[in-house]
């Protein structure tokens, strides 16, 4: 492959992909991102393959391998041209009658179209779908229409064009400019103006200067970063390459985490394609900007998401790495005490769309402050689990209700997390609020990087809580005290509370506890940390008070404090729940309903999994 | 164990960011950080032996003891917790009767549990050998575990 030397050439070449494309015959696209692959995709893709193969056809059919479409709950999904035809759950057996009917017959099998719950029609096209109708899929929508493993294929759709439009027509103070009208704000969860920082790069001294792409994706509950870099990894590392011409950075990092081998596998191809392309190392298609960006995998440690820790981290020197006082800040004194700019992957895959179509336009979508598109990932107790892109602002209400699909089982809602651990807990009193960063602070949450977990009734938002804090006390560095300490003793509390042995004093200590930990931690894994036990302690206090005055859990989790039993008008005596007890708890001669052993029974929830009539009760 | 370590340490000579890199190979490697593999990587880079136990140790991806033929990975977060991934991870615990972070006796079998997959969607989740099997209840994944021990009988 020829070394791209300048913008004209890459037009060139776009032009030819363009050309020796596949486009006007039939082809097939089969998400391969960790959802689908996990359902079964790659199984659907050798189907294909073979079969496509086996048929000899005169003009040969793609077979596209595509990123993450964001829908991970129908997957394996499958589009078809001609007709766009959008297909979900997908099994290698429906392969052969796809080819015949769709791909060489033009028309649709009706049962694998997904269909509208609210209707009760099927739907044809991906883009009708209600699950993508109220998205706005500025960054994500390109993964399903391309390969994550061709340049050719971004490039073909339009990919670099930003890059060579900056490095040949826009100084590096007209590209912060640009970012700056936009509005855009980091992505990772602190929502820092992103062209403010970028500025405060440029005029930091000090050489050379350093870029860091943060995919440490550590909150649980997001799978937004992956999926941009398995999925679409030319647009993460154009985006850098830009912000790091604009502040001047000569080297860059992208610090992925370990717990995602197909994202750095992903990366790692699409930097190598950029360095043959000629998009990094020297004279970058004949700027005469130089940088260079390599790859490093995180450790598996979640304090790494945070900027400073972060850069100890890939310094490396002293094996732990640590939170520094802040000031200095990075962009003024980062890696090896340089200045750095670190930037989230979301917050770099909006910069090729805002350098190439104006900071005015992005800075339309969203509200007054909190400018463009946010990428949520929707999951835990909704329908339609998976990533959506939507405009900021839109209503939570919205978000879960229209394009989350409601809650299963007919289920009342009960809250929703966002924020990750260092967010918070808001009630269906809050359904209206609009997701913008003020709004969802003021509410006693955060944006973070864009995790929403919806919970129902059967979820108890104490052992929720509970969960939260035992995660970042189990993530807490150690450095300093506050974090440390009162993390642990906040634990021990709500220990007590989730095993019935809770004082109605606690719910006052806790509330000190976190007030200390929110002044006097080092960084923001500890200032945020109390954040979910306030704000369930906020809007369900009254839960709290059942598990202490009562001694019930009355969403059926905390294990201490509730029972299993048996509903005799509806067990049907089958014995199974008898035979799949690990403990001999349920016992009882045949044809009769079992008896449960509440000494024996360890509550281990086997008896409810293996049930076919819903007989068994916790309370 | 030089002929396995000293390739790995030649690759990252003058690196100064390799600490981490060059424990991920030693520990996919060997499936854990024997001492000896330190000791040379420390000897050989003038590393001091305690910054790499310091990373070894602070980092989750690193094990000390040796780990199982299959690596059953249980998913703990948020969004498979609030659908009951606790119950599995007891119950694969139970199951194979040690601890997360245990190995089993026969050393086929090392149990951990994680904070996130990221395959969030489909939760609750256990990976085996880094193959995803979602939506699982404590039930199904005995289930899971029974088919592994089937293939290897």
């Amino acid at each position: 492959m020829k070394t791209l030397k300048s913008a004209e050439e890459l037009e060139v070449r776009r032009e030819q992909i363009a050309g020796a494309g596949h486009r006007e015959g039939a082809s097939v696209a089969v998400c391969c991102g960790t959802g689908c692959s996990a359902s079964g995709a790659r199984e659907v893709v050798a189907a294909f393959e073979e079969q496509l193969l086996q048929r000899e056809l005169e003009v040969p059919v793609l077979t596209r391998i595509t990123g993450c479409h964001g829908f991970c709950e129908q997957g394996p999904l499958v589009v078809v041209e001609p007709g766009n035809i959008f297909y979900c759950r997908v099994e290698p057996e429906d392969v052969p009658e796809i080819i015949e009917r769709t791909v060489l017959g033009a028309e649709a099998v009706e049962r694998l179209l997904y269909v509208d719950p609210v209707s009760g029609e099927p739907v044809q096209q991906e883009a009708e779908v209600p699950f993508y109708r109220g998205q706005k899929r500025l960054t994500l929508g390109w993964n399903g229409q391309i390969s994550p493993h061709r340049i050719e294929d971004y490039v073909g759709v339009g990919g670099y064009r930003a890059l060579a439009g900056a490095l040949g027509s826009l100084s590096p103070e007209q590209v912060i400019a640009n970012i700056k009208e936009s509005g855009l704000r980091g992505r990772g969860g602190g929502g820092f103006p992103a062209g403010r920082k970028w500025e405060l790069c440029r005029r930091a001294t000090g050489e050379p200067k350093y870029l860091i792409c943060n995919a440490d994706e550590g909150d649980p509950g997001c799978f937004q970063d992956r999926s941009l870099l398995e999925g679409n990894p030319h647009l993460v590392i154009e985006g850098a390459i830009i912000a790091a011409y604009a502040v001047g950075a000569a080297k860059g990092f992208i610090y992925v985490r370990n717990e995602y081998p197909l994202a750095v596998e992903h990366a790692g191809i699409a930097l190598v394609q950029a360095r043959e392309w000629g998009l990094l190392g020297e004279d970058i298609l004949g700027s005469g900007f130089d940088f260079e960006l390599q790859l490093t995998r995180g450790g598996g440690a979640f304090v790494c998401g945070e900027e400073t820790a972060l850069i100890s981290s890939i310094e490396g020197l002293s094996g732990e790495p640590n939170p520094r006082p802040r000031p200095p800040y990075p962009v003024e004194k980062g890696l090896w005490g340089k200045p750095t700019l670190i930037n989230n992957v979301k917050t770099l895959a909006a910069v090729p769309l805002i350098t190439e179509r104006g900071g005015a336009w992005y800075g339309q979508i969203g509200t007054a402050a909190s400018k463009g598109t946010m990428i949520f990932s929707l999951t835990g107790k909704v329908n339609n689990t998976g990533l959506v892109e939507v405009p900021m602002g839109m209503t939570l209400q919205q978000l879960i209700y229209e394009i989350g699909g409601g809650i299963p089982g007919g289920k009342e809602f009960k809250a929703v997390q966002t924020g990750g651990p260092a967010g918070g807990c808001l009630p269906a009193s809050k359904l209206d609020l609009p997701l913008d960063y003020e709004k969802l602070t003021e509410a006693g949450s955060i944006m973070g990087s864009g995790g929403m977990i919806v919970m129902d009734e059967r979820t108890c938002m104490v052992d929720v809580a509970r969960y939260f804090l035992s995660f970042t006390v189990d993530e807490s560095c150690g450095k300093c005290t506050p974090c440390r300490e009162g993390g642990r003793q906040m634990m021990a509390y709500l220990d007590e509370i989730t095993a019935g042995r809770g004082k109605p004093e606690y719910l006052e200590r806790l509330r000190e506890l976190a007030a200390a930990m929110q002044a006097g931690s080092l960084c923001a894994l500890g200032r945020l940390a109390p954040n979910p036990v306030l704000t369930t302690l906020r809007y369900f206090e009254d839960e709290y008070r059942v598990h202490i005055e009562e001694r019930r859990c009355p969403a059926g989790v905390c294990k201490e404090l509730i029972t299993y039993s048996i509903d005799e008008e509806a067990c049907t005596a089958c014995r199974r729940c008898n035979r799949h007890c690990p403990t001999g708890a349920i016992s009882g001669p045949k044809k009769e309903v079992p008896r449960l052993d509440p000494e024996l029974c360890i509550r281990c929830g086997i008896c409810r999994d293996v049930c076919r009539f819903d007989a068994i009760v916790v309370q | 164990m030089r002929k396995q370590v000293d390739p790995i340490i030649d690759r990252y000579r003058g690196d100064r960011t390799a600490i981490v890199a060059i424990l991920h190979e030693i520990n996919a490697a060997f499936r854990y950080l024997p001492r000896e593999a330190l000791e040379r990587v420390s000897e050989q880079l003038s590393i001091p032996l305690s910054h790499l136990y310091s990373a070894a140790t602070f980092y989750r991806s690193f094990d000390l003891e040796p780990c199982g033929e299959h690596e059953i990975q249980v998913c703990l977060g948020t969004a498979c917790h609030v659908r009951g991934s606790e119950l599995i991870l007891d119950a694969l615990s139970r199951r194979l009767g040690i601890k997360p972070g245990e190995t089993t006796a026969d050393s086929k079998y090392t149990l951990k549990r994680v904070n996130c997959l990221g395959a969030c969607a489909l939760g609750p989740l256990v990976s085996i050998d880094r193959d995803y099997h979602g939506h699982l209840t404590a039930h199904q994944a005995e289930r899971l575990l029974e088919a592994y021990e089937d293939e290897d009988a």
